[in-house]
């Protein structure tokens, strides 16, 4: 099964943006979980393919072990694929390996999801940014770090700059935190920015700032942003292209706006329809969640036959259980990997080939 | 189906009180808790009120540190120290103690005991460090009903067995290590074990934050559809204000330990009457609908330690006049709105009566069509 052949058909509108700088090409990753020659092995991610461009933003969606933040792990060189390859101006490249690690977090930096845990609690902020000033922009003297420590930290709008230098992690609120960790990765003045669930552990008055600032950096400095999240809604107001993720394959991808509110794929729509909707005021929760029994775990066994998401799904098959689904085109922008989109989507099925202007970014 | 509201309809009684023909089964009357931090005392929480009518569900949304969570352990007088209850009280009025109700406050641990999980269960957010991961699931739930029941072998097992129903999981699963079970199906067994000895009164402290949107809708499905069965009433704190809107009869919004503002889910969504509630109302992006400008709310919460006088919000609001330096933070009725209606901004009626940010989105029916302008 090769997917990432069909998907390159699909233009996707972060491309729009600019041009591309950093790919995916059908990487996976599998773990064992047992040993000897038999032992059950876990793809946590399967023929991943996907760019990120100059100055746009792609959402990877998925909900908890879907292989999203494997994917950016990898991306980040800081897990070794078992296949494929990752791209950086089209040239190959190997992160995992020792003399390419460090030029290339140069060019690719992440910031993690948990401010807390990614920045040690035992230095201060000034002692976490100098590092990656010094190794990556080689800033000698003094003067010369301490003026882009002060920079970095009115990028992030941690200002006074002086007030927050000399702080450690616990006497800064989380949205602090998450800055000193976008100011750190800034550091290295990165071409692309791997953000894993960057405000999933804000308060929610926080999340929109930090998601803004990451936008403003984003065109600024021209920064190819993948934004790794759970949250599909936040996906559609920051992301240009949305991938959606599931069980370590990607079921469906396309604009944002446009996937968001056409869903294909039958996970596609569950996860929407299971978003909260405050204007279902009063008479909630009549989801049509697949109930019951659970069928989540071993799903992403490589020896999986069939759709990964056959057994939750309300339209699968005998095909769906027996053939795995490639992931296909629908239209010139958007691809999903399903047997039966003429049941699940038939509206999107029917406008096949047409041509449509793509959405753009507010 | 819950009647939205239905709790809070009528008459015009003191902030955060349910007028409803039966008096609240938990009502907290100017609760004020702090933290004994060195020099100065930290206020937790500052003069709430709140009550809670007999199978209703409240909602309680703040941000992390504004008191919400503090509020409802302090409660139920689960608090350790530096915690201290320096004032109000908390009266429980459930259908198995003396008429007028207990008292919590005043209590003796002795018949505290005795109270909590029998009267008031609390759901914790975090399942996975709330459960013993040495103990089976059957051992754990056991423990449950052998503190408060007395119940024969066959009852008990048979007990057991019809819990796990409840919460739609396999009665095998009694077997089971929490290890074994997913992150959804143990919070389901926090749930049945909140259950177990038919609770009048459940507290569920961000019951479903740390798990997939999809579980926790299930998750959320199930709690209604048990509420509706065994009408227990639901104390829900969450920092999802979305969730709430869809969830719960009544809301109450707080901040660094003040209520802020409390109504129907309806008054909370179509008439925010506080500037944080509305700025709250333009802070979750949406799936549904048309797409909308989300405005945020600039700033970050406040410094506990050094509160201006005055309302807390001041710093971060759009709206701050000098009435705010001055006001008395006690949610009062929003003049011009319908009853139940409650809020301590003091420019709560004019705010009450401009355009909701979520109505003026919603109002525009479907979603423009796609690749349009902008």
């Amino acid at each position: 099964m090769s997917a990432s052949a069909t998907v390159t058909d699909v233009l996707p509108a972060a491309a729009e943006r600019g041009p591309l700088v950093l790919e995916a090409h059908a990487l996976s990753k599998e773990f064992r979980l047992s040993r000897g020659r038999h032992g059950n092995v876990l793809s946590a991610a399967r023929e991943v393919s996907f760019g990120l461009y100059r100055s746009a933003v792609v959402a990877l969606v998925g909900e908890s072990g879907s292989g999203k933040s494997t994917v950016a792990r990898m991306l980040a060189g800081q897990e070794r694929p078992t296949r494929g390859q990752i791209l950086l101006d089209g040239a190959e490249i190997r992160p995992w390996t020792h003399g390419t690690f460090r030029a290339y977090k140069g060019d690719v930096q992440m910031v993690f999801q948990d401010p807390f845990a990614s920045l040690n609690s035992v230095h201060t902020v000034r002692y976490t940014l100098r590092r990656p000033v010094r190794l990556h922009q080689r800033a000698k003297g003094k003067e010369a770090v301490a003026v882009e420590l002060e920079r970095l930290l009115e990028r992030v709008r941690l200002t006074p700059p002086e007030q927050f230098l000399a702080k450690y992690p616990h006497e800064l609120s989380g949205g602090q935190r998450q800055r000193v960790a976008i100011a750190r990765a800034l550091a290295a003045r990165p071409r692309v920015l791997l953000a894993d669930e960057p405000v999933s552990m804000l308060d929610v008055s926080i999340r929109l700032e930090v998601l803004d600032l990451i936008d403003e950096l984003r065109s600024q400095f021209e920064l190819a942003v993948l934004y790794v999240t759970h949250d599909i809604a936040s996906a559609r107001y920051f992301a240009d292209d949305t991938l959606v993720m599931y069980a370590g394959e990607i079921v469906e991808r396309g604009p944002s706006e446009d996937l968001t509110q056409r869903p294909a794929h039958p996970y596609t729509q569950l996860l929407l329809a299971a978003a909260p909707d405050p204007d279902r005021l009063g008479n909630p929760i009549e989801v049509e969640v697949a109930r019951g029994e659970v069928r989540r775990a071993g799903s992403a066994l490589a020896n999986t036959v069939g759709c990964r998401f056959a057994p939750r799904c309300p339209f699968a098959v005998e095909r769906c259980r027996a053939e795995s689904p490639p992931l296909r085109r629908i239209n010139s922008q958007r691809a999903a990997a399903c047997w039966r989109l003429d049941v699940a989507a038939p509206d999107l099925v029917s406008e096949t080939g047409e041509e449509r202007s793509p959405p753009m970014k507010t | 189906m819950i009647p939205a509201g239905s709790a809070a309809k009528n008459g015009s009684p003191p902030p955060g009180h349910d007028a409803g023909e039966r008096p609240p089964v938990l009502e907290i009357r100017d609760l004020s808790i702090v933290y004994r931090a060195g020099a100065a005392d930290v206020k937790a929480v500052d003069h709430v009120d709140l009550a809670l009518a007999p199978g209703e569900t409240v909602g309680l949304a703040g941000e992390s540190g504004s008191g919400k969570s503090t509020l409802a352990l302090g409660a139920c007088r689960l608090l350790r120290p530096p915690a201290v209850i320096t004032g109000g009280s908390v009266i429980y009025r459930g259908s198995r103690v003396a008429k007028g109700g207990v008292e919590i406050l005043e209590e003796s641990s002795r018949d505290l005991r005795k109270l909590r999980w029998r009267e008031i269960s609390i759901v914790f957010q975090s399942a996975m460090n709330a459960l013993n991961p040495v103990l089976r699931i059957r051992d754990q739930l056991g423990d449950v009903l052998d503190a408060h029941l007395d119940l024969r072998r066959e009852e008990k097992r048979e007990r057991l067995a019809m819990l796990l129903d409840l919460v739609g999981i396999p009665r095998e699963r009694l077997r089971s290590y929490p290890h074994e079970l997913s992150g959804g199906m143990r919070q389901r067994v926090m749930i049945a074990m909140a259950l177990a000895v038919d609770p009048e009164v459940v507290i569920m402290d961000e019951p479903t934050t740390a798990l997939d949107v999809v579980v926790q809708r299930e998750i959320l499905a199930q709690i209604v559809e048990l509420q509706q069965r065994l009408h227990f009433a639901v104390l829900f704190i969450t920092h999802d204000l979305s969730l709430l809107l869809e969830i719960a009869d009544r809301i109450a919004i707080m901040y660094a330990g003040r209520l802020l503002e409390v109504g129907t889910a309806e008054q909370i969504h179509n008439h925010p009457a506080h500037p944080y509630t509305r700025g709250l109302l333009e802070s979750f992006p949406s799936v549904h609908g048309a797409r909308r400008t989300l405005a945020g709310i600039p700033g970050s919460p406040p410094d506990l330690r050094s509160l201006p006088p005055g309302c807390p919000f001041i710093p971060r609001c759009r709206y701050a006049a000098e009435p705010c330096r001055s006001v008395d933070m006690r949610v009062l009725p929003v003049t011009g709105s319908a009853d139940g209606h409650f809020c301590a901004c003091p420019f709560a009626a004019s705010h009450a009566a401009a355009p909701s940010p979520h109505r003026r989105a919603s109002s525009g029916a479907a979603a423009p069509p796609l690749g349009g302008s902008s």
